[in-house]
């Protein structure tokens, strides 16, 4: 019975915020039907809209996997954005200036690779904060956040600006930067399908390795867990070099998958959207994937909303915090000693 | 006195009003357990609804009143999924955000008809010769949340709460209700805290105007130790670093744009990785209490 309700929060928080939805576009004058039906055209009404479906889960995917396994472990890592634009500009520093010329098949790995350490980096500072100074990571993420997004702007208008100086914006990546796009599939790239692994291989350390369990059993309990040898500072350090790891892929994947280079506002909130992926998947690896499917749809769908029913795409936000809320109070797990 | 040293004194006192306003709220909810990082939310809120209202009646205090009143909405939102849900405040906090980013999104961009916000906002001005209405207003809730917390039977109870709420409760103190009340008054300072970015710091809204001025006044309680007075110093502290930010910006300092931006951010990171581990939060911060214990 528990099982089956855990199972359909995370649908009921879905039909919840559809019905806010519907009552905001019923106070807006448009009609609801119209709106949502524009929106799940939008979303997967032809190749092209699935496309950009498909581009917009990549991120989620990733950022939200990081979201989920942090959360799991008791870290509020709200930091994803600023870890995502690390590990973009890590990737474009390398892609454009450090290492142009490297030979094909090594420039892509260092490519991807600088943007995972990146954000590892960016993760484990709030790490450090936290295990050496007792800031709590909730503040350092978020403080992260904003000086990663001046550090894109400085990048783009100082030292990753592209040759030319004409616009705020990196050099082109070199072709052998960029990530092969998947065949028969439009403009998708190979960066969907090693988010997918990455999904699997999160899992399986997740709930059938002892580094796993150590984690899990820090998130619920961190006394307990010292007890029984495991010292929660390390899993700290840990669980956030993975979760910036893998919101820095995220950005690595974006300019070299996606825009072949580096510019302000690349990241549509996809660090914060991960933050209601990761709650309705129940902080659990494999509910990432319908839940970064849903977010991703929606964010897709909404700009043909726009046009049909004049709701403007940040209304999204609002489904967003909407989703979060309901899977807070009915999906999620149980912490130890809240009940 | 130098001319430009009154400049940026006045500069500083602008900057550091809307924090300390915040934090105070801030304090007060946190000295009752209640952990709300959705301030930036809140003061976003308090800052369209002080724009619409100020703007269509063409009264700053009713720009004030409504900034508070969506301050305490949004903030009676967070407590019903926190308190009356149980749901985690944190996540609920970074909802609460989201949510205001989208809903005064939406609002300016549809309900609000453009030619309007050409119009400015009426500005609240002095109060006292000298002094700008919303000096006086954050000196005198510096000195009223000292009080309550300090000298008040209703402050005692609040801090109570926010260390034992077992025991609290066992005492018949009603856990639940002073946590309801707390959370609104931290609600009503934010509101209060994004109006004054209407009505006296720029005259019109803008999309995310607070630019995460809400996590440095939540960074300024604890900088500030949970005292009133500290939490005032640590906002002028940070109205000082902002003024003389803009100060180097408006000469030509030959800095980056953004890195000067980001200065506030870095130095909040500064002093809480100074400041955080030396101060005892109350012991039952962030931490639910069902109300049946």
């Amino acid at each position: 019975m528990t099982a089956l309700r855990l199972w359909l929060a995370p649908l009921g928080a879905i039909a919840l915020a559809t019905a806010v939805l519907a009552l905001i576009l019923l106070a807006l004058g448009a009609s609801p039907a119209r709106a949502l039906g524009a929106l799940l055209s939008g979303a997967f009404g032809d190749s092209l809209a699935l496309t950009n479906t498909a581009l917009r889960m990549c991120p989620l995917l990733l950022v939200g996997l990081g979201v989920a396994v942090a959360f799991r472990c008791g870290i509020w890592n709200i930091g994803g954005e600023g870890q995502l634009y690390v590990g973009a500009i890590a990737a474009t520093a390398v892609a454009t200036r450090v290492a142009p010329d490297a030979p094909g098949l090594l420039l892509l790995p260092l490519v991807l690779a600088a943007g995972v350490l990146a954000g590892a980096l960016w993760g484990g500072l709030a790490a450090a904060l936290r295990v050496g100074r007792g800031v709590s990571e909730v503040l350092s993420t978020i403080l992260l956040n904003f000086i990663a997004l001046l550090l894109v702007a400085y990048a783009v208008h100082g030292p990753l600006q592209e040759l030319s100086s004409a616009y705020p914006q990196s050099d082109a990546f070199p072709d052998a930067a960029r990530l092969g796009l998947l065949p028969g599939l439009g403009r998708v790239h190979a960066g969907i399908a090693l988010a997918l692994l990455l999904v699997a291989a999160v899992w399986f350390l997740f709930f059938r390795t002892a580094a796993g369990l150590r984690l899990r059993a820090v998130g619920l309990s961190p006394e307990a867990a010292r007890y029984a040898g495991i010292r929660p500072e390390r899993e700290i350090v840990r669980v956030l070099f993975i979760s910036g790891g893998l919101a820095g892929l995220a950005g690595a994947l974006e300019v070299s998958g996606v825009t072949g280079r580096l510019f302000e506002n690349l990241s549509a909130g996809y660090g914060f959207t991960a933050i209601a992926v990761a709650l309705l998947a129940r902080l659990h690896p494999l509910g990432v994937l319908p839940a970064a499917l849903f977010f991703a749809a929606l964010a897709t769908g909404s700009g043909a909303m726009q046009r049909v029913a004049h709701v403007p795409s940040v209304t999204v936000q609002v489904i967003e915090a909407l989703v979060i809320f309901f899977s807070a109070s009915f999906a999620l797990p149980r912490r130890a000693g809240t009940d | 006195m130098d001319p430009a040293l009154i400049a940026f004194l006045l500069s500083t006192l602008r900057l550091s009003t809307p924090l300390a306003i915040a934090a105070l709220g801030e304090l007060v909810a946190e000295r009752s357990g209640v952990l709300n990082i959705g301030i930036e939310g809140m003061m976003l809120g308090g800052a369209f609804a002080a724009f619409v209202l100020g703007v269509y009646s063409d009264s700053a205090l009713l720009g004030v009143l409504g900034g508070i009143a969506a301050g305490v909405g949004l903030a009676a939102l967070f407590a019903a999924f926190t308190l009356w849900r149980g749901a985690d405040p944190i996540v609920c906090g970074a909802a609460l955000n989201l949510f205001a980013l989208g809903a005064t999104g939406t609002l300016y961009r549809l309900v609000f008809p453009p030619e309007l916000g050409q119009r400015g906002a009426p500005q609240l001005g002095e109060l006292i010769p000298g002094l700008n209405g919303f000096v006086v207003i954050a000196v005198l809730l510096a000195l009223g949340v000292a009080v309550f917390l300090g000298r008040t039977r209703l402050g005692l109870a609040v801090r109570a709460v926010g260390e034992r709420a077992e025991a609290a409760h066992a005492q018949g103190v009603r856990v639940l209700a002073l946590r309801w009340g707390s959370t609104l008054m931290g609600g009503a300072c934010a509101g209060l805290a994004g109006a004054t970015l209407v009505l006296w710091i720029s005259d019109t809204f803008v999309e995310g105007m607070t630019s995460g001025r809400g996590f440095i006044a939540l960074a300024l309680v604890l900088f500030g130790g949970y005292r009133p007075g500290r939490i005032v110093g640590g906002a002028l502290l940070f109205g000082a670093a902002s003024a003389l930010q803009f100060r180097l910006q408006a000469r030509g300092i030959e800095i980056p744009y953004s890195l000067l931006l980001m200065t506030p951010y870095l130095l909040t990171l500064v002093v809480l990785a100074v400041f955080a581990g030396r101060v005892r939060t109350p012991a039952d911060l962030a931490r639910p209490f069902s109300g049946r214990a």
